[in-house]
């Protein structure tokens, strides 16, 4: 039985990582889940430099979701070289850093100081805000996503995944713009800019008024757009939002995702991730799939 | 290659449950494990089962008993989660993590002099644990809405002045007013309830110029260290954010009242 998928070269041992943000550098999960049994981790968030994020509540739990506005607190880059990557060299999983910046300068900057460090992969996440352009983020523009895109791979040694908003009227064009601009690969999506009002103070929950939705509620829509994204593309796809067990894992395979990532579920469940290993190898076995590739985008 | 380590989510068995107020439920849980390690100030994570519901609920350790390898939390049932626990009846099985964060440093406190304790509303029960394992000279002081719970259980660990809100028992207002009334000195201070009352009682201790350990709470999501949704404002920068920012489930949620901003 095969579980092993190939990503912009990059082979992993089955395909399954983490969503940016939700397992920290894996540190803490570490002590809960054995790291070496995942096909990467992704990391939260890293910036050139230490950004604080936003005030608390930072968290708010909604029906089947949650909504988060941790605003991408992050101990710098250098951190990152200094501490996290080395602890995560220490298993053998693929290292994928997610980067972040308020503008081009950030992220490039960030990303030329990681090119020579021992990580897989660059996960960028171009739903911050682009202080430049009043705040709308960098992902929500195409001709934004193919520049930054090109501009990233120019300086990039690494293969670089491009992790999409959904907060866009068609995820096509921006899955077509990230392959324009040469990304080895997408992500999506990342969470639904949503809010929650307490309506006996009459105040926003979030301290930041708005957050980002996650969890099983965003699922069905996570897996559209994961289906349109892959079938606009030929770049592989990194699918997440809302994967609680291996049957939703599963669905966004089918629906055309080489690799999955786990996120709100580990808050859930500290093990979600190897459950998620173990759940697609035992539905492989009961369904007599040889090889995981089978299942990717078996759904037309 | 390093090794996964086997830290898991325990399945505890509940023992009793029994409602001490409207709102306040008191919980004897077997968890072996739990019991075994636990120290006063720690917190455990409560799973609900309602899978709608996908955070943990963040409870403090009431106290513990290590012979009968149980655990208690006094909780309020302030949503669906913790409606949820409070229905639990003897013999059912509750998912929860624990024990999480730093605890109270018992040792250091012994040898510190009189200890003041001080609980606010749902702060009020992580104090009773704290006041049980010090053997040293304290008193206890206690702020309610209204409704008093748990006060005979801390008469026997020490002297307890109650403030009430509504002024129906003991000092009409809070717990620094019942403090000042009764002219209560101590050495240190050690305190779990409400923001605007920890941050009066890290005044005091300023003024005072004694020691104060805070409590906070705060809105969390993993409860381990990873999320970053529970921090609080602190005036250095630290070695694991690199930013003012302290993660209360990790780091906490006992912090000195002089290193984080309220």
């Amino acid at each position: 039985m095969n579980t092993r998928v190939t990503i912009a070269g990059v082979e992993w041992k089955n395909p399954v990582t983490t969503c940016s943000g939700t397992f920290g550098s894996g540190m803490e999960y570490g002590e809960f889940v054995d790291l070496n049994r995942l096909g990467a981790v992704t990391t939260k968030g890293v910036a050139s430099v230490p950004w604080e994020g936003n005030p608390a509540p930072r968290v708010a739990e909604v029906t089947s979701g949650m909504l988060n506005a941790v605003g991408l607190q992050n101990p710098g880059v250098d951190v990152y070289i200094r501490r996290e990557i080395p602890f995560l060299r220490q298993f053998d999983t693929n290292i994928i850093v997610n980067v972040c910046g308020h503008s081009p300068e950030e992220y490039l900057d960030c990303v030329e100081r990681l090119a020579d460090q021992p990580v897989d992969m660059l996960e960028i996440n171009i739903s911050c805000p682009n202080v430049k352009a009043g705040g709308l983020s960098f992902g929500q523009d195409p001709k934004g996503v193919e520049w930054i895109t090109a501009e990233i791979k120019k300086r990039a040694k690494q293969p670089v995944i491009m992790k999409l908003t959904p907060n866009v009227t068609d995820i096509t064009t921006i899955a077509k713009a990230a392959q324009e601009g040469g990304a080895d690969a997408i992500s999506l999506i990342n969470t639904l800019t949503a809010m929650k009002i307490d309506i006996h103070r009459r105040k926003f929950v979030l301290a930041n008024k708005t957050g980002g939705m996650s969890g099983p509620a965003v699922k069905p829509i996570a897996v559209r757009m994961v289906y349109q994204a892959a079938n606009a593309v030929q770049i592989p796809v990194i699918g997440m939002g809302g994967i609680m067990n291996a049957e939703d894992a599963i669905e966004f395979i089918m629906a055309g995702a080489t690799a999955v990532a786990v996120g709100t579920a580990n808050f859930t469940n500290p093990a979600a991730t190897t459950d998620i290993v173990d759940g697609l190898e035992t539905f492989m076995r009961e369904n007599h799939v040889e090889d995981i590739r089978e299942l990717i985008g078996c759904v037309r | 290659m390093m090794e996964g380590k086997g830290k898991k989510m325990t399945t505890g068995v509940v023992v009793s449950q029994l409602a001490l107020a409207d709102d306040i439920f008191s919980m004897w849980i077997r968890a072996e494990e739990i019991a075994k390690t636990a120290i006063p100030g720690q917190f455990l994570a409560v799973y609900p089962k309602d899978p709608t519901k996908l955070l943990p609920r963040p409870i403090s350790i009431c106290e513990t008993d290590r012979a009968s390898g149980t655990v208690r939390m006094v909780y309020r049932v302030v949503g669906e989660g913790t409606r949820e626990f409070s229905r639990y009846r003897e013999n059912e099985e509750i998912r929860i993590l624990g024990p999480l964060g730093n605890g109270y440093d018992i040792d250091q406190l012994q040898t510190a002099g009189k200890v003041l304790l001080i609980g606010g509303g749902i702060g009020i029960p992580p104090m009773l644990g704290l006041a049980r394992a010090l053997q040293c000279e304290k008193e206890i002081v206690l702020g309610y809405r209204d409704v008093l719970f748990l006060k005979e259980e801390f008469e026997s660990y020490g002297p307890v002045t109650v403030a009430t809100e509504d002024g129906s028992a003991g000092t009409h207002g809070n717990v620094l007013d019942a403090i000042r009334e009764h002219a209560i000195k101590a050495d240190v201070i050690c305190a779990c309830g409400p923001t605007p009352m920890l941050r009066a009682l890290k005044a005091y201790a300023g003024e005072q110029q004694i020691r104060c350990w805070l409590s906070l709470e705060e809105r969390m999501a993993c409860g381990i260290g990873a999320c970053l949704a529970c921090v609080c404002k602190t005036g250095e920068v630290d070695e694991h954010s690199h930013v003012k920012n302290k993660r209360i489930c990790k780091d906490g949620p006992v912090f000195d009242a002089r290193e984080v901003e309220l």
